[in-house]
Formats: C-alpha cells, structure tokens, sequence
C-alpha cells in the first residue's frame, strides 16, 4: 500500500500543528464556535450529543495492521474502548473530549494517517472498490488514481469553501462495487478499443434529500487529463452551485438546473484551458504511486485444497462462512475474506479495541499485513491462501468476526442514528439489532439469499438507505416521536436504482414486522434463483404495499416517560451541542 | 493595516460600499483612493477611468470576466468575502489571474480570518484586509501554515510531482 515520503509527513505533520494551534484558540476564546465549526469540520471533528466525533480517513478504505492497532489505542486512550467503521470506509471515535483531539491527530500521523477533509464543504476521502488490485472483473487497479486524486484534493486551495460536500469514487472493475453512481463525481478507470486508460466519468449522483444516479459527462478522460478534468468540474460548482441553501447546494442541482449538456460545455469550456497544462498527470507519476500497489508476493498455489473441502463437509458454519465471506481471487490458491463486523447481536461497523488488534494480527498473519474497510461497513483480508482458510476462520471466530451473513438480510448497513447524531430523527443501530435479532436464522438468510438492508435515522442518507433493497428512513414527525418510512427497490452496482417509499410511515416496533411481510411477498411471488431486487422489478411495489398495509400491526410501543430528556454525557465537555 | 507581500503595512485605500440609498450609477466617488464596487465602475467608467486612484472590488456572486478589457488599467483589484464561508472569491481570484492576466495587487476583503489566508494566496491574493476585530499579526501567520503544497493552483504552477523527485515503492520492481 502506498506509504508518505517526506512531503506527505510534512504535510501531515503541519497539519496536526495548524490544528492545534486551532482548538487552542477555540478553547481560549480567541475564535467563535461559528468560526471554528468549518475548521473543525475540514478535520473530521463533529460535535454530536455525548461530545466530539472524529472521523479519520482511511483513504479509499486502504489501512495497514499497524494503523489498525493505533485505532485500537486510540479507543483505549481516547474513546470509550471501540470504533465505528462507516459507510465512507473511515472510521469514527463518539466520545471524544475537544482537548484531546490534537494529541489523537499526533498519534495517527505517526503511523501516516489523518484526518484531513473527513467533512465539510470540502472534497472529501476518495472510496473505491475494497476488491481492487485483487478482484476478478478488474480492468485497471484504480488504487494509484485513488491515491493520486487524494493528493490532489488534499488542501485543494480553491474548493476548501464549496456550496457543500463533495465526494468522488473510483472504481476500476466490471461491476461496479463503489456506488460510483451515487456520488457526486463517479470514475470508472477502463480501457478503450486501442487499451489506453482513461476514465468515463459521472457526475451529479447522490443521495441525501434528493437522491440521483449520477449522469456521464465524459465517456473516456484519458488518464493524463483526469485531474484537469475533475478541477474543471469543481471550479464550474465553486461558482454556480447554490449556497442560498444548504438543501439545493450540492452538485446535483446545479447539473440537473443547467442539464447535463449545457453543465458539459462550461466544465469543458473551463478546461480546454488547463488541458495539457502543467496539472497534466505524468506517466512518471503514474509508475511511481502504482509502485506502492504490485503485487504482494503471492506463492505458485493451486485452487481446491482438499482439506478445506472436507471440512467443508464437517463443518456447517464453515461451509456457511466459505459460500457468504469468501470471495474469490485472481490468483489461483487465494481467496479474498470479508470479516463480518455484523454479527447480529453487535452494533452493525462497531470494533472493539480488542478486535481491532485481534483483526491486525490476523492480517499480518494471513494477509500480508492489509485490510480494506468496506462501504458496507464490513473488513476484508484481501490475500489469504485457502490453506489458511480454516485457521483464519476458527482463530477469526473466537473474535466474533465470522457472521456468515456478507450480502445478507443482517449484514445491514446503518448510520449511528440518533443516540449519537444531532441530525438524526429517529435511532438507527437499535433498529439494525432488532431486525437483525428477528432475522437470525441463517436458514431463512440463506434462503432469502441476496438482498441490501440499509438505515438512516434522517434524510441525509449516511446509511445509503435510497440505494438499499430495502430501505429505511428516519422521518419526524410531532413531538419527537420515531417514524420510519420504509422504500423498497433501490440497487447500486451497474444496475444502480434508487428506492421509492411504499406509503405511510411506521413504529420503531414495526418495522421488524414491515419487512417480515415484505420478504412474505418475496417468498411468494420469486421465480426459480430470482434474487430479491429482482423480483421487485419484476412486479413491481404493487403486491409488497397492498400485502404491508392489509392488516394491522399487532405490536406495542414501550412507554417513555419523557421523551425530552437526553442523558448527558458522563464528562464535561466545554461546548455542548444544542441537544442538551 | 493590512497584509501585503506577507508583511503588515499601512493602507489609504478606501472600499466605498452602497447604502441602500445609493445606486451604481448615481453614486458620488469620493476623491482620493477608493475601491469601488464593479457595477460603480462599470456604470461610471468614462470618469472614472480618468482617475488612477480608483480600485475595483467584486461580490461573490460577480464575474470576473466583466473587467476583462480593464485589468490593466486597474492596479489594485479586490474580492469581497460577504461570510468566509462563501468559497466563490477563490475561484474568482483564479480567474482574474490566469484567464485574464490580472497582475496588480488582489486583495481580499470581508469576512477575512487567519485561517483562509494561505489557500487565498495560493489562488492569486497578494493582499489581505484582515476583519478588523482580529489581531492583523496573528492572521500573518496564517499564511505560512504549510510549507509544501501537492496540486498546482496560481502561486505554485507546477504540481509537486513535477517539481520534485518523489520516491517510488523502495520494494517494488521498477523495471
């Protein structure tokens, strides 16, 4: 993976100083909270209902067994003992105290990390495809234009201040499996008919209050031109997106204002100027970066051992975990593993210190020191021979890492709701065990079989609910009371869609309920393999909604004596967020 | 006061600023230096293009392009920030220096802190009207927070990996 020269610590380096130097003004009234609120954003720190939340980088979901076990401390020292991985591939710490936040950046770019532009109006940690370099359909590894286009962007003096956040994935495989759609520039990096690379770009996805699948404004950027390009786009944003508000201000509404065409001839007009200029990306540059991305030293191996198959045989859970967790890998011998961090029971993306260090050893062990955080909130190993298979599972399992649920009803996506978010209507993670609680039964997982179950706890869509199989939206309603709307039919991947919601909203204990008589409908109406989503477009929302909405629900809400009250948090912390 | 070529020097220019009373094309300039609003200069020109004490500033939501048959006339040119959230002035500054070839004094002007200034100056500012109820030399330091810079923008043309020799993967096979 790719490691700092000299620059990039520097850089890093004086950053940490640059901040502390910051909260230290902040602390001594120096700078107004309204002043501080962007400078703190552009770092990752949030001001949420226990305290500050930082979210650190890992950039296109990349990290090292070292970087790992500095999260595990981080937790220790820091936070409350564990971390929250996200739908960006970061990772975020809820219990921090402001005053110690410096000294958390310190310890990260010790070992090359940060959290530079993790928020704010900024652009923002580029995603990419967890399986790149080791997956099956790629055509080019997109890791080096990722790492590229990270240090391009970083401290991009002309859009720190854009009309909101921006947010760029690359993804480098046949199928799709960064959601390029749903951001506000996606990159695909192909060939064409003579082999050049290049990229076709989207532009104006996104989810939040108005979701859109993004619209291709070039077919084919040859790589020299990429970063050009891209500048081109954010400068025609910078001036004419809207920053009367905050709703109508990301990209999306500027492209669908002007439509795609007329967006395509500023942005081009802008860069004809910059075309073959001095941004112009070199191979040299190119060679350099991708040298960080060859290949680790994978052995001559063959495929099927033998072993594994009997204790295929043995073993239910393991065969379980081979058919959902493992995936395969372009070099015979090697498989690529997903850790469930969804095991039902636990906070869907949560890691505890000592998972964190358990999952580090088992990358130095089986997978040449790497792991990839996925948007799905789960872990991968990326480069594990399938003879250690066995080991990895049983030595993996004592950690609680072996949910044999990837791409299943209870490998759900979800958003910290609103035990922790300001923003929030309603609670998320709650709901994620309470569904994944109903759904335990692997047989009927299995049986179900593929299907994408994601929660937001308000419209922002952190938890990506608008490109779920089913999703799931935290709606206000009077008083403060929880509502969920429920949409189904939403998809990402090549065939990406975006869900409509059935009707009326419903309870927090409903919706358990709700999606019980969805996969009903499923179970019914599927033909032969026909995976859920599938089904959905085949019959439409029709039969789903008449069959949620026949009968009545017969579960009951708990009482809360005072919805009004929020428990503090257990530490003074100096500024307190307008919850309390 | 304000910042110059990275030191704090004394200043005479005024920035004349409409009431609601007053119009574009009505207003009285006053004599001396002042830094006039575009739509004052494009509404005054004929007299004002007389002067050579007069300044031009843009709002946000102004374009550049509206000066591009004056820049050489002007020698001192200045972006309103109306809050420093309000990015539009970088990109406004980028303009007037590389599409059309502004070479006098930039200056920003508004909501202008400490923090902003070293991605201002990396986009063309080369003056700053730091917001007066600020320390004018602690907003100074703000514009040597970094040493090094990744991409190129309008102070650094070159982008670092054409500048410098950076170092590949020391393991990897380069042939």
């Amino acid at each position: 993976m790719y490691r700092y020269d000299e620059y990039d610590q520097q850089i890093v380096n004086e950053r940490v100083e640059q901040y502390r130097d910051q909260v230290r003004r902040r602390l001594s009234g120096e700078l107004t909270e309204e002043e501080f609120l962007p400078l703190r954003l552009q770092n990752g720190l949030y001001m949420q209902i226990h305290g500050y939340m930082l979210r650190i980088a890992v950039p296109y979901g990349f990290i090292s067994s070292r970087q790992i076990r500095m999260f595990a401390h981080i937790a220790r020292k820091y936070d409350r003992g564990y971390g929250h991985f996200t739908t960006r591939q970061n990772i975020q710490f809820n219990w921090l105290k402001l005053e110690d936040t410096p000294d958390i950046l310190t310890d990260l770019a010790s070992v090359e990390m940060h959290a530079i532009q993790t928020s704010g109006n900024c652009v923002r940690n580029i995603t990419s495809d967890e399986y790149a370099g080791v997956a099956q359909d790629e055509v080019v590894d997109p890791r080096p234009y990722a790492e590229i286009l990270r240090q391009w962007s970083t401290f991009h003096p002309e859009f720190a201040y854009l009309p909101r956040k921006f947010k760029i994935a690359i993804s480098g495989g046949k199928e799709d499996r960064a959601a390029i759609y749903a951001h506000d520039i996606g990159l695909s990096v192909t060939k064409n008919a003579q082999g050049e690379v290049g990229f076709r770009v989207l532009v104006g996805g996104g989810l939040g209050r108005t979701p859109v699948i993004g619209s291709e404004i070039c077919e084919f950027v040859p790589w020299q031109h990429i970063l050009t390009y891209v500048e081109s786009i954010l400068r025609i944003y910078n001036q004419y997106g809207r920053r009367d508000n905050k709703y109508k201000a990301r990209i999306k509404i500027l492209v669908k204002a002007l439509g795609i065409d007329e967006f395509k001839r500023q942005v081009e007009a802008d860069w004809a100027d910059l075309k073959d200029g001095p941004g112009t990306l070199t191979a040299e540059e190119v060679d350099r970066v991708a040298s960080f991305f060859t290949d680790p030293a994978y052995e001559t191996l063959t495929d099927h051992d033998s072993a594994l198959n009997e204790f295929k045989a043995d073993s239910r859970s393991f065969s379980n975990w081979m058919l959902r967790n493992v995936k395969p890998h372009r070099v015979p011998g090697y498989a690529i593993v997903v850790l469930s961090l969804k095991k039902p029971g636990t906070v869907p993306g949560d890691a505890t210190a000592e998972q964190m260090e358990a999952i580090a050893d088992l990358a130095d062990r089986y997978s040449f020191g790497e792991l990839r955080i996925t948007h799905q909130q789960n872990l991968v190993l990326a480069d594990v021979r399938q003879k250690d298979l066995i080991r990895l599972w049983q030595e993996a399992t004592a950690y609680e890492l072996t949910a044999p649920n990837i791409g299943l009803l209870t490998d759900i996506i979800s958003c910290p709701g609103a035990e922790f978010c300001t923003l929030a209507n309603a609670r998320s993670i709650p709901l994620a065990k309470l569904i994944a609680e109903r759904f335990e039964s692997l047989d009927f997982q299995h049986d179900i079989g593929e299907i994408t179950l994601n929660i937001s706890g308000c419209v922002n869509a952190c938890g990506q609910h608008h490109i779920g199989n089913i999703g799931i939206t935290g709606v206000e309603k009077k008083d403060h009371d929880e509502w969920y709307q429920v949409s189904l039919g939403g998809a990402e991947g090549n065939n990406s869609s975006i869900g409509k919601i059935i009707g009326p909203s419903f309870t927090f204990n409903q919706v358990p309920e709700v999606i019980d008589r969805l996969l009903q409908v499923y179970l019914r109406e599927r033909m032969e393999a026909e995976r859920f989503i599938d089904t959905v477009r085949r019959i439409g929302h029709g039969p789903f909604k008449e069959y949620v909405y026949a009968t009545e629900f017969a579960v009951e809400e708990e009482e809360i004596a005072d919805k009004h009250v929020v428990v503090p948090a257990e530490y003074s912390v100096p500024y307190y967020s307008p919850r309390f | 006061m304000i910042i110059k070529n990275k030191a704090i020097v004394a200043d005479d220019w005024v920035v004349l600023r409409l009431s609601e009373q007053e119009s574009a094309d009505n207003v009285t300039v006053p004599a001396g230096k002042v830094i006039v609003p575009l739509q004052v200069w494009l509404q005054q020109r004929d007299a004002l293009q007389q002067r050579d004490d007069i300044g031009v500033w843009l709002a946000s939501a102004e374009r550049p392009e509206d000066l591009k048959d004056d820049v050489h006339k002007l020698s001192v040119i200045a972006v309103d920030f109306p809050k420093f959230s309000d990015g539009r002035g970088y990109s406004i500054a980028y303009n007037l220096r590389a599409r059309l070839g502004y070479t006098g004094e930039l200056r920003a002007i508004g909501d202008v802190l400490r923090d902003q200034l070293f991605y201002m100056q990396r986009v063309g500012f080369d003056a700053f009207a730091p917001r007066p109820d600020r320390n004018i030399e602690d907003a100074l330091k703000g514009l040597s927070d970094f040493s090094e810079v990744y991409q190129t923008s309008f102070n650094q043309k070159l982008p670092l990996f054409r500048r410098v020799q950076r170092k590949g993967n020391p393991a990897a096979d380069m042939t």
